[in-house]
């Protein structure tokens, strides 16, 4: 399983007030929210970003608020992959339970820069810069990662599996 | 090795005699709650996996954040929980009117209690740590699943141990020292781990404190903070809940990956300035500064909307009237605090002096509804996030800060020092 895309940069405690303001939480409808993703900190993010690509940021990514509607939104605007320095704890499990694959890796959110094009191949946890001709190393995703995530999240995960044993 | 109290409350859920930091578990759920954003995301989700919840006495719906409904999308979203809870038959769905603020009207209807393990499709549902309950916030599919089967996996965090000690001064209150604290460690200074308070100037805090304290724990990261179950706190669970509760303590041998010393008579009135809760400031640098011109004054919330800051904030306002430039929104957090504030007449001194007093509700907290702000205008707030357009527009300015600080601020019509307006009272 890889992702590949363009890179949208961001900064320390992107929290998720800014990914998804609070005023578009009267819908839990995955494409509406997904046509406000990151208005508050990137008006321009809706009109530009393309399916695959990636968002790099750096310490925190995440923070505040436990509304799933913020990994939910990134996913359905198209962005394949979230790699950060850190990641606030309630948005890590909301990403997985959804199926947005996110990596920690300070180093490659210290060496890539917006614009640039990246894969990521989630059986190995390498990150390769393309632009730049650079790799990290990120953590792999076990099997039952990439399975939950093709699945398309947790709840579809859990429930295939069942229908297996059965 | 010993364990920290967190640890110790985990293990006993999930049936084992121990853990340690990094263990996953699946722990066993006390209480499961969730409000009208995240509950209504849950229903679909929780209908692929179950029909019935796991239990109708543990399962807790609370319309709070866009009620009153502030549109038609918020009331369908109020009325999908409503019928939810009646179809289910859940013993506590807490309709408008009965009510209050999720953080608050939990305790005060002992609905939480000491020792409990409980999660909340809310970041602030840590503030029941205050309690001596392992509590954190989840999303919606960790909601769903915990409606759905009264369990949850969790990795075991590891602790930041905070020894308090000394006494507060006059004006300063829980939200000052967690402010300081965000300010000492940072927003991601405790990130993933416990926040463990201990120390003999715990006594000093009230159960009103020790809430806004375990509720802001999330601004630093923090998967739950937790305070150890004294007198105070023992006395507070037995006058509100029915509940069989456990009080667990720290191992003498407990791991801790920091220890932080508080010195509570050192710390000043606080005030986090925009954009992070982490920017700590104290009032004496603040009346160093050129004067900040505020335009609104919220004093309410899940993190300062209890009775005990309603008499704090009423103390500063009485005999004194709102600074002609700023609109100032008291929201008193449960219709029971709401009630004590016109018995004790402090909704008189609230009105006489030109604030507005308005329904419980988070409203104007996280731009919802009730006090959303335009573009440049800036809000001192008693609440606990001063994120860019937090409040409403992107470009207002949030000011954290004590009931204290936002009554005198609120006066001012700029940050200003409760102790000097307290001198006038």
């Amino acid at each position: 399983m890889k992702a590949l895309g363009h890179v949208f940069k961001y900064g320390d405690n992107v929290d998720t007030d800014v990914i998804i303001p609070a005023r578009y939480l009267n819908s839990f409808d995955a494409q509406e929210l997904a046509s406000h993703a990151m208005v508050d900190i990137d008006p321009d993010f809706v009109k530009k970003v393309q399916p695959g690509d990636l968002i790099v940021a750096n310490k925190n990514f995440g923070c505040g608020s436990s509304r799933e509607h913020a990994p939910l939104c990134l996913k359905t605007a198209g962005v394949s992959c979230v790699i950060a320095e850190t990641f606030a704890r309630i948005f890590y499990r909301n990403a997985i339970n959804i199926g947005l694959p996110i990596i920690e890796c300070p180093e490659a959110a210290k060496g890539i820069e917006a614009g640039d094009e990246v894969e990521v191949d989630f059986d190995n946890g390498r990150i390769y810069n393309r632009t730049k001709g650079t790799e990290f190393q990120g953590q792999a995703f076990p099997e039952f990662m990439q399975k939950l995530i093709a699945a398309g999240g947790l709840v579809k995960y859990t429930n295939s599996k069942k229908a297996e044993e059965a | 090795m010993g364990m920290t109290m967190t640890q110790k409350i985990l293990a006993a859920h999930a049936g084992l005699d121990s853990v340690s930091a990094g263990q996953l578990i699946e722990a066993k759920l006390d209480v499961v709650m969730a409000n009208d954003i995240t509950g209504p995301m849950a229903l679909p989700i929780f209908r692929e996996m179950a029909e019935k919840v796991y239990d109708k006495d543990k399962v807790v719906l609370v319309p709070d954040h866009f009620t009153p409904n502030k549109d038609i999308k918020s009331a369908e979203n109020s009325k999908a929980i409503r019928e939810f809870a009646k179809d289910q038959g859940l013993s506590w769905f807490f309709e408008q009117g009965k009510s209050g603020v999720e953080h608050a009207i939990l305790p005060e209807a002992g609905v939480v209690t000491a020792g409990e393990c409980i999660i909340g499709a809310d970041s602030h549902t840590c503030t029941y740590g205050a309690l001596g309950a392992f509590s954190t916030g989840v999303g919606t599919t960790d909601i769903a699943t915990g409606m759905a089967t009264g369990e949850l996996w969790f990795k075991v965090p590891s602790a930041v141990k905070f020894v308090l000690t000394g006494k507060p001064g006059p004006y300063v209150s829980g939200k000052d020292i967690i402010i300081h604290i965000i300010g000492k460690i940072g927003v991601d200074g405790a990130l993933y781990k416990s926040m463990e308070f201990t120390g003999d100037g715990i006594a000093s805090l009230s159960m009103d404190d020790r809430f806004t304290m375990a509720n802001m724990a999330i601004e630093a990261g923090a998967k739950n903070g937790i305070f150890p179950v004294d007198e105070q706190a023992e006395g507070y669970i037995k006058e509100h809940s029915k509940k069989e509760y456990h009080i667990y303590t720290a191992d003498a041998d407990a791991e801790y990956d920091e220890v932080v010393e508080i010195h509570l008579d050192e710390v000043r009135p606080t005030i986090a300035f925009p954009h992070l809760p982490g920017n700590a400031k104290t009032i004496d640098e603040v009346e160093a500064m050129e004067p900040i011109r505020i335009d609104q004054v919220v004093i309410g919330s899940c993190t300062n909307g209890r009775m005990e800051d309603m008499r704090k904030a009423a103390a500063i306002l009485k005999g004194h009237t709102v600074h002609p430039d700023v609109r100032v929104m008291v929201i008193p957090a449960t219709q029971k605090i709401y009630k004590q504030c016109i018995a004790e007449g402090l909704v008189d001194i609230f009105i006489d002096a030109g604030c507005a007093v308005n329904t419980p509700s988070c409203g104007p907290c996280m731009g919802g509804h009730m006090g959303v702000m335009a573009a440049g205008e800036r809000c001192v707030s008693t609440t606990n996030r001063n994120f860019v357009g937090r409040m409403g527009h992107v470009d207002s300015l949030i000011y954290l800060a004590s009931p204290e600080v936002a009554a005198a601020s609120a006066i001012a019509g700029c940050i200003a020092n409760p102790e000097k307006v307290g001198d006038r009272v």
